[in-house]
């Protein structure tokens, strides 16, 4: 039983390691603005778009 | 013909002609910005939203003072060499497409290394290399694309603000330990007694010692501050009693281990302040996008343009100093009171008077700080510094200083004076009770009544209540600074409004024609004659009249100050003021009009009405009941039968009041007990607003800015002002039963301490069971009230 001696240890370890990520994710911001980041996200693609495209033209004429 | 919009900004673009690659554009500002997108490959802008520019304004000279290297430093987050780091603010920033063309500026200047856009608080972040783009450039590429930077004195002094995140740990550092000391605690809770578990007993208790250490000497210090700042003013807030339950339960819980008694109230003890933590963190509501607290600093500019023997010079406005003259451009702001020397001045005051129409001002007439030059360039001299303007001067005012909050005893404390009495008289009866009967039991008792009578759910009660409300009502577009505002506002019994922007709308004018009839071809040249002119009446005529032909004039001169002349086949009209127009009867009215002669004959007058808030007169009518009224104007009389009127009859009307006037007035109504609910808009009203027990700002765009206050009511919500009110009082309602209902907790919690089997297990049950059937309750019942306001 006294293996208990480690899963104490283990999850006390554990826990304390998602803590310190916690205070870390605290102390780099992530909580000052939860709007951005979740808009951010979605234009990652867009920004290796091809010179010549006319999507735009297309879209627009449809209106 | 459909009708054509602009590509970029969505105006109408039928009276232009610029076409660019398919395009239509409202202007070449518009068509410059596509430009400038399609070149360096950002058009998918386009994708992400229509028409989701705004139209670029023209800003040449505006900036100059971004040159004065001073200047410059104090607006730098950051600066080593040829790096520099800026935080803009950007008002216009609105939909995502704004954040995705700002975050990839480096692709319209390399010089940009990075962009980061916090959309809450409407502002960019920007790294950039100083040695191939000045600050002055980069604020003037964000212009061109239509994003201005605003850029105001309020960030000059500030510096860099430091967040405070510390409520945050404090919550992160309880929820921890209450988890693991939770777990700990399990296998006693059963009592079990199996071989093992009974070995590790030890290890487990001190496990829980030790991550209770951090809850009760970070997480709860807020609380013992508190508790002794209340005592030494002798006041006995709540955190008395919490204070001194959290002190109890550490202390007995850890003389309970040492001495291997039993297994203390960690589980308890860390629960507790998770709760009420979690409790100040819900009610601690903030709108980043608004700004609760703006003084004069936020709408003045940082640097002006100073003329020295014919040189321009850009100076800071603290510099300024009597007899400078100094160069005002088209749509700045006059920082200090001066003279105008040069130039014609058309001056929009709607910053410190919330009146919209514009006042012309010749050479040698006195212009006042916080007016907006509307029309070219002027000259003036400076008559006053900064700080000793006429409108900064009411900054001065001892009630700036104050702070509202501190006045202020809220519900909870109020009722947390009688429970810690009964409380300690309670904790003492019991205890003389079992000192005669049984004296082994009786600091038993004692300290189980201080820890099961710690007031955790009456705690909970109003934090959890007003961060609903405050969330509920922030749908509704009444924006509240913090939850005392709600207290505040449920006994307010005076309400007064000023009249300008406030219950007239703002940019909303009613125009009434007196005089005989114009001909059909008299209209017409009207039309065409207003076409032509810039002024504001004349705008606001032109949109107002019906669609005629518009001919081409043959004759058109602008009189400043005057009025209108215009010819078209032998016809001559003339628009303007009464003396212009050659109407020399016309008694001094106090409403503004135009008067109109054709052929020099006198046809008759338009005249311009304010235009009251939809729902106006019903409003007064449901406030009448419960509360007096009072309209506070800075204007003349004009309006006053008007207003008479639509109004209820009791209503005060008082004019021509000076912003010291409108503050003084709440101030002696308070000194006869009155709660005053003051609703403004101006900076005018600033001194009101703080001032009153509530201050609430109109605004027709919650964005643009507003005056310090304590809440931000959206304009279009203005006739549901009766309905706020009666939601504030509702949830002092709800708090009110939540007390009892916490009582209730609190006579089961003491039957079991007075009589000594306060077993860890029972306060374990009973603490979280309280704190969680006051937040259901609470939410429940407030969600209820938020869908009756539909």
């Amino acid at each position: 039983m006294s293996v208990i001696y480690i899963l104490l240890a283990i999850s006390i370890v554990v826990a304390v390691g998602f803590f310190i990520a916690f205070i870390m994710a605290v102390k780099n911001g992530q909580y000052d603005d939860s709007y951005t980041p979740s808009v951010r996200m979605l234009f990652e693609d867009e920004l290796v778009k091809d010179k010549t495209d006319k999507t735009i033209q297309t879209k627009k004429n449809k209106n | 013909m459909n009708t054509k919009t602009c590509f970029h900004c969505g105006l109408d673009a039928n009276q232009s002609v610029i076409i660019f690659d398919e395009k239509s554009f409202c202007c070449n500002g518009c068509k410059t910005v596509y430009e400038i997108f399609s070149v360096n490959n950002l058009t998918c802008y386009y994708d992400l939203q229509n028409t989701p520019g705004t139209t670029p304004k023209d800003i040449e000279g505006k900036y100059n003072f971004l040159e004065n290297i001073k200047i410059v430093d104090q607006l730098l987050e950051f600066n080593d060499g040829d790096t520099q780091i800026i935080t803009l603010y950007i008002p216009h920033i609105h939909c995502s497409s704004c954040i995705w063309i700002l975050e990839n500026l480096n692709k319209l200047n390399p010089a940009i290394s990075s962009s980061t856009v916090n959309f809450g608080k409407k502002n960019v972040r920007v790294s950039y290399n100083s040695l191939t783009l000045s600050l002055k450039n980069l604020v003037a590429l964000l212009s061109s694309i239509g994003y201005e930077p605003f850029i105001s004195l309020d960030d000059y002094s500030v510096g860099k603000k430091n967040i405070d995140r510390s409520l945050i740990y404090k919550l992160g550092v309880a929820g921890f330990a209450f988890g693991n000391v939770m777990f700990l605690s399990f296998p006693e809770y059963f009592e079990v007694g199996e071989f093992w578990l009974e070995q590790f007993k030890p290890l487990f208790r001190w496990l829980m010692f030790i991550f209770s250490l951090p809850v009760v000497f970070y997480s709860a210090q807020d609380y013992f501050i508190s508790a002794y700042k209340g005592l030494r003013s002798k006041i006995l807030n709540i955190d008395v009693p919490i204070a001194l339950g959290t002190s109890v339960l550490f202390v007995r819980s850890t003389t309970e281990i040492i001495f291997d008694i039993g297994s203390g109230f960690f589980d308890s003890l860390t629960g507790l302040i998770f709760f009420l933590l979690l409790g100040k963190f819900f009610q601690q509501k903030t709108y980043s996008f608004l700004s609760f607290e703006r003084d004069y600093k936020s709408y003045f500019p940082i640097g002006i343009t100073k003329i020295n023997e014919g040189k321009e010079t850009s100076i800071q406005v603290y510099d300024i100093a009597k007899g400078d003259r100094l160069l005002i451009r088209n749509e700045e702001l006059i920082p200090v009171d001066c003279i105008l020397i040069n130039g014609k001045a058309r001056i929009d005051y709607s910053f410190v008077t919330g009146e919209s129409k514009t006042v012309s001002k010749q050479s040698g007439d006195k212009l006042f700080a916080g007016g907006k030059q509307l029309e070219g360039s002027i000259e003036v001299d400076v008559l006053k510094t900064v700080e000793q303007s006429y409108l900064t001067q009411l900054w001065s005012n001892d009630v700036f200083k104050k702070d509202k909050e501190l006045a202020f005893t809220n519900i909870t404390n109020r009722v947390s004076k009688r429970f810690t009495l009964a409380i300690l008289l309670i904790a003492f009866v019991a205890t003389t009770f079992w000192l005669i009967t049984d004296s082994s039991k009786a600091l038993n008792v004692f300290t189980s009544v201080l820890i099961i009578a710690c007031p955790c759910a009456i705690a909970l009660s109003a934090p959890f209540t007003f961060g609903n409300i405050i969330r509920i009502l922030g749908k509704k577009k009444l924006y509240l600074k913090n939850a005392s505002v709600i207290e505040k506002l449920a006994k307010i019994n005076t309400i007064i409004f000023d009249k300008t922007g406030t219950i007239t709308a703002n940019k909303k004018t009613t125009i009434n024609y007196e005089g005989s009839k114009l001909s059909l071809n008299e209209e017409s040249l009207l039309k065409s004659t207003l076409r032509g002119s810039n002024h504001p009446l004349s705008r606001s005529l032109y949109n107002l009249l019906d669609e005629n032909n518009i001919v081409c004039l043959d004759y058109f001169v602008e009189h400043l100050g005057q009025g209108i002349e215009a010819n078209y086949q032998n016809q001559s009209l003339k628009i303007g003021s009464a003396t212009f127009v050659g109407y020399a009867t016309d008694t001094a009215t106090l409403n503004t009009s135009v008067h109109v002669s054709t052929n020099n004959q006198y046809k008759g007058k338009f005249t311009f009405y304010n235009k009251y808030r939809k729902g106006l007169s019903k409003l007064f009518n449901r406030l009448k009941r419960d509360y007096d009224l009072v309209i506070l104007s800075g204007d003349n009389a004009g309006e006053e039968a008007n207003l008479k009127r639509i109004l209820p009859t009791k209503t005060k009307l008082l004019f021509n009041q000076k912003p010291e006037d409108k503050l003084e007035y709440i101030k002696f109504h308070q000194s006869e007990g009155a709660h005053v609910l003051m609703i403004g808009d101006g900076l005018n009203d600033a001194g009101a607003l703080a001032q009153s027990n509530v201050g609430i700002a109109i605004s027709e765009n919650v964005n643009v800015f507003s005056p310090a206050c304590d809440a931000i009511l959206d304009a279009s919500k203005f006739n549901q002002l009766y309905d706020y009110i009666k939601i504030s009082k509702n949830a002092i309602k709800i708090i009110k039963w939540s007390f009892l209902l916490s009582f209730i907790y609190n006579i089961i919690g003491l039957y079991f301490a007075v009589t000594g089997q306060l077993e860890p297990v029972v306060a374990a049950i009973l603490m979280p069971l309280s704190s969680i059937s006051i937040v259901a309750f609470t939410t429940i019942t407030t969600n209820l009230l938020g869908r009756k306001l539909g």
